[in-house]
């Protein structure tokens, strides 16, 4: 259980003043320029010994990432862009600091900033998150204004430029490519990597993409140190994390707790506990639609952390917990996600682009259970053959929520199948209906 | 997103030719207005030079909510999209691209309140088919698309809107409606209905994303000098 003075994000629900006269009372834009003055790769070093790990699902060392951007410009340009597209079902911690927070975002932004050779940043934030932006956009003036940004940044002699840019709807601008391709003024379609945004990014320059979160909490740990960041959490998921649950729980919220808090005391004690006691549960995905479901035997001993959460074949994510009671139908559930993911596809893949439709369909047919039990084996293998096959992650993160299902609920949705084959009769596959459509969308 | 749209919502739009079956009547013309053109000159400032086509998705959101003001129904006509073209020496392919792969982009008018409704599986678990229930039993609206008779409301199915600790959701327009249920969705209506949008956030006794009955968390940390702790979506930018 995280102590309250270990928590970085002391306004996440907005209960005080979320303007730069409340920031500063909270300790932001404190000492801004004395960081600055330990230099980038001072900054840089700090952040590695920190341990931060990406907080946007993938999990990748945040300081390591920073030092891959170029020491030396060979004439262009560097940029950091934060990733605000929050997209992810189950996921809406960014949308908190965002709109809560947006001076601790800002500050670090300009501390991530310098620390890559950056005189600008852009932040994508999702077009839905309109009134978020606008609200972001008065902290900035505040700052540009307060001369805390813009030249000459709190004094410091570095001259930086903090910018929004919203998106229009499309949970694959999240993909940091699509996202550098959206702000470019394309068609969010991923980029085949390599090269990285780190040699080639935004205009062909050298990019840092990182998650709101993962910057968000820069400015803190530099402040406190990389040690006191280190020392919470356990060895290689260290640090505190905003969480979110969502789904069946009594009192669905937004919380920030030390990374390796076991799952069930973060519901129990955050979100009420489970409708109708904890023995309701039947099963929590744990960070975001792309991880695999947990079974609730799981999920009464699983720590909330990249590698415990790995070693049960599932992942931290972003740590937006979706938790589902036995009355949860979790066939239908996993077959939304089907859907979701066969909307979301941007086409530019075949096997994701036709596998997420083919899985969606076969997932309806599931749902009913007007399936063959060997066809279950056939969904399985097809997530396989999507997952891995594609440019972007889209792919697999289509594919693993379905291989959890079959891992975890596959007696159910043979009891399924049964069911419908007593109800239409046992002599095979009941007949399709002439108006289902079969054909590609 | 590939085939969301279909395409005669702009292939065969050319302004001055007579719509298709099920295609929106084009409107022939379009200017930016002063309103408009002032944000433009703040939007272009953000972006390098020579990179102005970043401004395409931004652009078009301008386009959007000036028909918003000036017809009620705010969407991107097809001739519209070629003004911005012009305006950003793109081609205008490229800015139908853009229109038509992005979900928030209406390339048909739509009502004065746009209902979107959340489905996805955190929401649905908290009740989104009883929300869409009664959206559709308030405004006589069947299917996903369609605009009342009234011309009031459409109503569109939409992916995940990333505020699912506060579950289920509506956005309506530019606001999110928290916390619902099928009694205060219909309220929720009715209000919009007699013209008095309600303070978008949580509908229930609930404060932004904080468990409802108050923080299990930030016990130590007094509230501050700021205002008072109203509700975050009222203060407004």
């Amino acid at each position: 259980m995280l102590s309250d003075k270990d928590r970085i994000f002391t306004n996440i629900y907005g209960q005080n003043d979320w303007r730069l006269a409340g920031a500063r009372a909270r300790g932001d834009w404190d000492g801004t320029a004395a960081i600055l003055a330990k230099g980038r790769d001072a900054i840089v070093n700090e952040m590695k010994a920190s341990g931060l790990r990406g907080r946007g699902g993938a999990g990748f060392p945040t300081g390591l990432k920073w030092s891959f951007m170029p020491k030396v410009s060979d004439g262009r340009p560097s940029y950091l862009v934060i990733n605000g597209d929050e997209s992810e079902p189950g996921t809406c911690k960014d949308r908190e600091i965002l709109r809560n927070e947006p001076h601790k975002l800002i500050e670090s932004a300009l501390i991530a900033s310098f620390a890559m050779g950056a005189h600008t940043a852009y932040i994508y934030i999702r077009g839905e998150y309109y009134r978020v932006a606008q609200r972001l956009q008065v902290a900035i003036d505040e700052a540009y204004e307060a001369g805390l940004i813009g030249r000459n940044a709190c004094g410091s002699g570095w001259d930086f430029d903090f910018h929004i840019h919203s998106g229009a709807g499309a949970y694959i601008c999240g993909e940091e490519t699509a996202l550098l391709e959206s702000l470019e003024g394309k068609k969010g379609m991923p980029r085949m990597k390599p090269p990285f945004p780190a040699a080639m990014g935004l205009y062909g320059c050298p990019t840092t993409v990182n998650n709101v979160e993962s910057i968000a909490v820069a400015s803190t740990i530099l402040r406190r140190g990389a040690s006191w960041f280190a020392g919470l959490g356990r060895p290689n998921n260290v640090g505190t994390k905003l969480m979110s649950i969502a789904g069946h729980v009594n009192r669905p919220c937004v919380v920030e707790e030390e990374l390796g808090t076991p799952m069930r005391e973060i519901i129990e004690r955050h979100a009420g506990g489970v409708r109708g006691g904890w023995d309701n549960l039947k099963a929590v995905i744990p960070g975001g639609c792309s991880v695999p479901i947990l079974p609730a035997a799981t999920c009464a001993t699983v720590l909330m952390d990249f590698d415990s959460l790995r070693a049960e074949r599932s992942g931290l994510g972003t740590a937006g917990m979706i938790v589902m009671d036995k009355s949860t139908d979790v066939i239908a559930a996993i077959a939304r996600f089907a859907k979701f993911f066969k909307h979301e596809s941007c086409g530019q893949c075949t096997p994701c682009r036709e596998g997420t439709g083919w899985m969606m369909r076969m997932m309806a047919r599931m749902v009913e259970g007007r399936a063959e039990v060997e066809e279950i084996d056939m969904l399985d293998q097809v997530t396989r053959q999507v997952e891995g096959h594609t440019i972007c992650a889209l792919g697999d993160a289509s594919a693993w929520p379905i291989q959890g299902l079959i891992r975890h609920f596959r007696p159910e949705m043979e009891e399924r199948i049964a069911a419908y084959k007593a109800r239409h009769g046992r002599a095979g596959l009941a007949p399709t209906p002439e108006n289902l459509p079969v054909a590609a969308e | 997103m590939s085939g969301q749209f279909p395409a005669e919502n702009i292939g065969h739009g050319q302004p001055g030719h007579a719509p298709r079956p099920g295609e929106p009547a084009q409107p022939s013309a379009f200017a930016f207005d002063g309103e408009s053109e002032s944000l433009i000159t703040g939007i272009l400032a953000k972006y390098p030079e020579g990179k102005q086509a970043s401004a395409v998705i931004p652009l078009l959101y301008v386009v959007q909510k000036q028909l918003g003001r000036e017809t009620g129904s705010a969407w991107v006509p097809r001739v519209a999209m070629d003004v911005v073209a012009a305006r950003l020496g793109m081609p205008p392919i490229r800015v139908y691209e853009v229109a038509t792969f992005y979900l928030m982009f209406n390339t048909k008018p739509v009502g004065r309140y746009h209902l979107q409704v959340c489905t996805t599986t955190p929401c649905w678990l908290r009740g989104s088919d009883e929300v869409t229930r009664a959206c559709r039993e308030a405004t006589g609206i069947r299917h996903w698309g369609e605009t009342s008779e009234d011309g009031l409301f459409t109503m569109t199915e939409v992916e995940c809107l990333g505020a699912c600790a506060n579950a289920p959701i509506l956005q309506v327009n530019d606001d999110y409606y928290e916390d619902l249920d099928a009694g205060r969705t219909v309220e929720l209506i009715q209000a919009l209905r007699r013209g008095e949008p309600p303070a978008p956030g949580p509908t229930i006794d609930r404060f932004g994303s904080m468990p409802q009955g108050g923080r299990t968390t930030l016990l130590d940390v007094p509230d501050g000098e700021g205002p008072p702790p109203a509700h975050p979506a009222t203060v407004e930018a």
